[in-house]
């Protein structure tokens, strides 16, 4: 076997296992290319292609080793499960990364590893490839890096200065399914870091705000991930989780990862059953609905409702369960009132508010604009908008809306007559 | 209706606003010479370019409005539609034509009226066409510096063989074929973030790129014969070195793939066909 079919491999096998892993935002670091080196980041990320499950790459995710000493039913890389194990060298895992972003293959490297031996030692081992990158190769490209829970502050500490975004994943959306599964983890495990990293960052800004000299100290933040369907949680509980750590911890993001089925273990989905794939979609829509639209996470979902409509958007449930506060007039209200309506989206909702100094707006003007007039004519007022004399009930206009809608999710099961 | 001639280029856009503010005449019509057919009841004025007057109005507009929209007015030039001349046209005389403006500044007082900016009037067809082609334009953009695939060009192979080549050494090229003519939009990007190594960018649909030599960027164009030199290369015949990065690449994409979760259509969306021709992983 000659070295670069090894590698191959090693590369197969390893892309294999950090795959789960569903972030791969490269947003939020504007680090500069410094001295003439190679790479930058950029503000927004960049995504250089898509896999056929629709998903963005943006970076070279990998794990260092899939050799773990944990045992966490939900994870391939479990170590009772029998799989090819393999380990990247530091050599190795800094090469292909040049080697893939000087082509304009990939953003930067997303660095993760199973546990060997203890924590310690591998944060170490993480902190040399990225240590390798940024000292010796001068690369500035983007880097996300796993921090290993239980690892010593000073290696956190350390590994945060030459990463953009470091990231812990919560797994399970409650301490109780978390048990269930991995018996070894707590959700305490992963706040503490989490903590400490976001105490540092605050203080590494304050310090920069004085001192110009002061290093960046992982600009991008810091993000989770949480795996959907597993456990049986409500959607009430994974929402209410990852509020928490949005304001607990000034996370960037929080993940939602719908559980793929990867073991024969009975307290998990069975293999082949279809991974849920609406309610992370549903699950995602809530989360924008609290971080760009203004809502409050008990006004989505609360004890009387504790899951997401499966049939319509969680923007539509609330407003059909919340008819006192529309018609919202375009022309008038307020812009949170504007942004709370059902088919206008932030940024034609920024433009009604600009628009609108000028002149009364109409219906035409709107769809041009982009507002999906189709679901917002039954929340809104405008210059020329037909007079309703009767109120609809909420079942009235939900059914309204789905029968000129077409779900991206029912298609499949609306059967056409055969025409012979 | 009266209908001006014009050459397409910045210049003869600028000099038809000009123009058209010399003399008032009510509404406008460009017309590019090259598609102009003569009819019995128009008027034409054939607009002469004039460097100094196509400055007045450039400096104009600059006082006017901010960057933002000055970058969304360069960019519906760049999107080369059939209705970008006209847009551009009739943006510029509601610009001039309404009101004073903030322009550019960025006081606490220009902050205060910037709601007032005629650019901001999202009902007018002009600055809602100018924002969504720019719109066009920057996805265009985007996706450029998001599909450019390069590969490096190795002038002995031997070296290469031996290992002996350095990542950073020889000329990394790509050809691609945008939509709009982004060019002049992604040089900055690549120039910033490839700084240590030669890299050439190149349009085969308008014929010329641009070459960067760790110093400079310059706008390049080749002969046929070199163009489809520069493509062959590009294609399949790359030498073995690059090869293994190819490959490498191609394996990382497939293992990285859930099929479990396969979704051809969100796939399609967001990697459109015409631009498979030139992804190296695809």
């Amino acid at each position: 076997m000659t070295n670069i079919d090894r590698l191959t491999k090693k590369l197969d096998i390893l892309a294999d296992a950090a795959k789960y892993d569903v972030s791969c935002s490269s947003s939020g670091s504007n680090r500069k290319n410094a001295g003439g080196g190679l790479g930058n980041g950029h503000k927004s990320g960049i995504c250089h292609t898509y896999t056929e499950d629709g998903r963005c790459v943006s970076l070279l995710k990998i794990l260092l080793t899939n050799h773990c000493i944990f045992d966490c039913a939900y994870c391939v890389s479990r170590r009772s499960n029998d799989i090819e194990r393999a380990a990247f060298t530091v050599d190795e895992v800094v090469s292909l990364t040049i080697n893939f972003y000087r082509r304009n293959y990939i953003e930067g490297l997303f660095l993760s590893s199973g546990i060997f031996k203890d924590a310690d030692f591998t944060m170490e081992r993480l902190l040399r490839v990225v240590k390798k990158l940024r000292l010796e190769e001068n690369f500035n490209g983007y880097i996300h890096l796993k921090t290993i829970p239980g690892a010593s502050d000073e290696l956190t500490r350390e590994a945060g200065l030459y990463a953009d975004r470091m990231s812990i994943n919560l797994e399970m959306p409650t301490e109780s399914g978390l048990k269930l599964l991995a018996p070894e983890k707590s959700h305490a495990d992963v706040e503490r870091p989490l903590g400490f990293v976001k105490d540092e960052i605050v203080r590494f800004k304050e310090e920069r705000a004085l001192i110009k000299s002061v290093p960046k100290f992982v600009p991008a933040g810091q993000s989770t991930q949480m795996v959907i369907g597993a456990t049986p949680e409500t959607d009430m509980e994974i929402m209410r989780t990852a509020d928490r750590f949005y304001r607990d911890f000034s996370l960037k993001r929080v993940y939602y990862s719908g559980y793929v089925p990867i073991s024969m273990d009975n307290r998990l989905p069975r293999i082949g059953s279809q991974p849920p794939l609406i309610r992370e979609n549903r699950l995602y829509q809530t989360d924008w609905l609290m971080r760009f639209y203004g809502f409050h996470v008990n006004e989505l979902l609360n004890e009387s409702n504790p899951h997401l409509d499966i049939d319509i958007d969680p923007k539509l449930g609330w407003a059909l369960r919340n008819l006192q506060f529309f018609p919202v007039d375009v022309n008038t209200a307020a812009y949170r009132q504007i942004l709370r309506v059902p088919g206008i989206g932030v940024s034609s909702a920024k433009k009604i508010v600009q628009a609108r100094q000028f002149g009364r707006l109409r219906i035409d003007q709107l769809k041009k604009m982009g507002v999906a007039y189709n679901r917002a004519r039954f929340f809104i007022r405008c210059a020329d908008g037909p007079y309703q004399l009767k109120d609809y009930q909420h079942t009235q206009i939900k059914s309204f809306i789905l029968a000129e809608s077409e779900s991206k999710y029912l298609k499949s099961s609306v059967q056409q007559l055969a025409l012979f | 209706m009266k209908i001006y001639l014009i050459d397409g280029s910045l210049e003869s856009i600028l000099c038809a606003v000009f123009e058209w503010f010399e003399r008032k005449p009510g509404k406008v019509r460009l017309v590019r010479q090259s598609e102009y057919r003569p009819d019995a009841f128009s008027e034409i004025l054939k607009i002469v370019n004039r460097r100094d007057s196509a400055d007045r109005v450039w400096k104009g507009l600059k006082n006017k409005l901010p960057a933002v929209w000055m970058r969304r007015f360069y960019c519906t030039f760049l999107s080369e539609l059939p209705e970008a001349p006209q847009l551009l046209f009739d943006f510029a005389c509601y610009i001039f034509s309404a009101g004073k403006g903030t322009g550019g500044k960025n006081t606490a007082a220009a902050h205060a009226y910037r709601a007032n900016d005629p650019e901001n009037n999202y009902g007018h067809p002009a600055v809602l066409g100018i924002a969504q082609v720019a719109v066009k334009v920057e996805r265009e953009k985007h996706r450029m510096e998001a599909f450019i695939r390069f590969k490096q060009l190795q002038n002995d192979r031997q070296e290469a063989q031996k290992g002996a080549m350095h990542s950073r050494d020889g000329l990394y090229y790509c050809v691609i074929e945008p939509d709009f003519n982004v060019i002049p939009l992604i040089a900055k990007h690549f120039r910033d973030r490839y700084a240590d190594q030669c890299w050439l960018i190149y349009d085969l649909r308008r014929h010329y790129g641009i070459h960067y030599d760790l110093q400079n960027t310059q706008e390049v164009s080749l002969d046929r014969e070199a163009e489809r030199g520069l493509l062959k290369q590009a294609g399949t015949s790359a030498p073995e070195a690059e090869t293994q990065h190819t490959e490498l690449w191609r394996h990382y994409f497939r293992s990285t793939n859930i099929k479990a979760r396969k979704n051809t259509k969100l796939f399609m969306r967001h990697v459109p066909k015409r631009y498979w021709r030139y992804l190296t992983e695809i």
